[in-house]
């Protein structure tokens, strides 16, 4: 069975339950107790991730670390779709692979502003959350754009990819960090339909979604 | 923001910061009622506070003989407390806390952007349970607050409700299924809380649940979680997960509160029925004459 080192009021590690159950597969959560036990800095993590971060997932004797390289790992193995994440597309992983790294950068932004408010980490708050509104709007009008051609997701296609499930959970907890997503229409619409997929799951922090709504409203207000 | 001129709140203990997670000798920092204060704790134990001083910078080592001037300080429940002000003589009592078969823990301390008293009225609240902490702490259709009963004890000062009962799908990590829980609820100081529920373990008997509010500014807290638990078969990450994730859900719907600073004016809100042990609470710290986090009620 697939083990999940797993901290709850983690957004990366939400990212990998989200898709785990998006993809229907059983996992067994490994609780680490991040906060306040700093249990990811312990001896006997660090073994398992020398980096001392959570996510890390154990598959069949593969280690790995680096939520977005789960979701890479994931979504290859265990959807035999391709959907999530088409092996045989070499234009369409680039850009995947584009937004993945982008959404490394809104951990180090909007997840660390959420980190000093909550957590007490010493960051300096201002330059998150204006480095936080800086890649929110580059994705609110990604995603605006992408609504005019009648697309749903960050990257073209029909389905969402690996790409909507790396950038969801730190922008839904944006307002945590004191990062308001009130600017961002395109991103609350997205937003919105990311929790209308099918298997989507919660987070301490994550309501689903309203009862109505959804792509017919997104088009109205668009 | 100017300080905190409030007497009442200056004169009461705070918690600050917990026990287990301060290193002795080591310099931490934080603000209480707006004043920036550092604390640790010396080789054998003992806690120290004094106001923040350019000497000792937050993560240094300091030999605590240095620090001459401090202020009072107080160990209880695992966390340090102290008093800007003139402090009373005891912190309010939990009994349940020295028994011997309890896991006391401190379960984190989280800051929240929200006024103590919005913090403790949402602790007070059951009627947010299947909306908020869906399958754990309720679920729908079980969303009756059924009548319950508040009284304010002449004796200790403090708002006590009682007969409380809720259908809870899974009320701990000791639970087995879902379960009519009864909880009981105490607000012995402004900006704390303890509430006590069925055990899942022994139905006999009550887990315990503390918060203390640790008031950054009017609109801001640090929340300081206790458990004390009847429960010998989940280790505490376990049993810190269960509570984070309850504290994690509450989080948004607290940040969300407007205005932040709680009205005191009966006719500022609407209760309802459920809202009994709210209503009590606002009366009482009007009673009081706090001031501090709260928008006091036009006389």
């Amino acid at each position: 069975m697939i083990k999940l080192y797993d901290y709850e009021l983690s957004g990366n590690c939400y990212k990998l339950r989200l898709l785990m159950n998006m993809l229907g597969v059983d996992y067994e959560a490994v609780p680490v107790d991040f906060y306040p036990g700093r249990e990811h800095k312990s001896d006997w993590f660090l073994k398992i991730n020398p980096l001392g971060q959570l996510p890390v997932l154990v598959d069949d004797g593969v280690v790995l670390r680096d939520a977005q390289a789960i979701l890479v790992y994931l979504a290859a193995k265990y959807d035999p779709s391709g959907n999530w994440y088409p092996v045989d597309d070499p234009a369409k992983l680039g850009d995947i692979s584009q937004w993945l790294a982008f959404a490394d950068g809104i951990t180090s932004t909007a997840s660390a502003a959420r980190l000093h408010e909550g957590l007490f980490y010493d960051f300096d708050i201002d330059a998150c959350r204006a480095g936080a509104h800086r890649l929110f709007r580059i994705l609110d009008e990604h995603l605006w754009f992408a609504e005019k051609q009648d697309r749903d997701w960050i990257c073209p296609g029909a389905h969402p990819t690996i790409a909507d499930i790396a950038c969801f959970p730190y922008v839904i907890l944006s307002e945590e960090g004191g990062i308001s997503r009130q600017d961002y229409p395109a991103i609350r619409r997205w937003c919105d339909r990311v929790k209308r997929i099918q298997g989507f799951i919660v987070m301490s922090g994550v309501f689903p979604a309203g009862p109505a709504g959804g792509r017919l409203n997104a088009l109205s207000a668009a | 923001m100017t300080g905190c001129t409030d007497p009442t709140i200056l004169n009461l203990w705070f918690a600050i910061g917990a026990e287990q997670e301060t290193t002795p000798c080591i310099v931490s920092d934080t603000v209480l009622l707006e004043e920036d204060l550092s604390f640790t704790l010396d080789r054998v134990g003992q806690p120290l506070v004094w106001r923040r001083d350019a000497r000792w910078p937050a993560g240094s080592v300091i030999d605590t003989s240095d620090v001459s001037v401090t202020l009072p300080v107080k160990q209880a429940y695992g966390y340090i407390w102290t008093c800007l002000g003139q402090p009373s003589a005891d912190i309010f009592p939990i009994e349940e806390y020295d028994e011997p078969d309890r896991r006391n823990l401190n379960a984190a301390s989280i800051g929240v952007n929200v006024s103590g008293p919005r913090a403790i009225e949402n602790f007070l609240d059951m009627g947010h349970f299947p909306y908020v902490h869906t399958d754990i702490l309720g679920v729908q259709p079980h969303t009756e607050v059924k009548e319950y009963d508040v009284e304010i004890s002449e004796s200790r000062d403090e708002i006590v409700a009682t007969r409380c009962r809720f259908f809870q799908p899974m009320a701990s990590t000791a639970s087995t299924g879902g379960a009519d829980v009864e909880y009981v609820y105490r607000v012995p100081h402004p900006y704390c809380s303890v509430l006590y529920k069925s055990s899942g373990q022994n139905p006999q008997r009550m887990d315990v649940i503390a918060l203390f509010l640790q008031p950054v500014n009017q609109e801001r807290v640090r929340a300081h979680m206790l458990l004390s638990m009847l429960d010998e078969a989940n280790d505490e990450r376990v049993m810190r997960r269960f509570q984070q994730t309850i504290f994690g859900q509450d989080k948004p719907i607290l940040e969300n509160q407007y205005p932040k600073k709680l009205p005191l004016d009966p006719r500022a809100e609407t209760p309802i029925r459920a809202d009994k042990s709210a209503v009590a609470y606002r009366r009482w710290l009007s009673s009081k004459g706090v001031t501090y986090g709260v928008i006091p009620a036009a006389n």
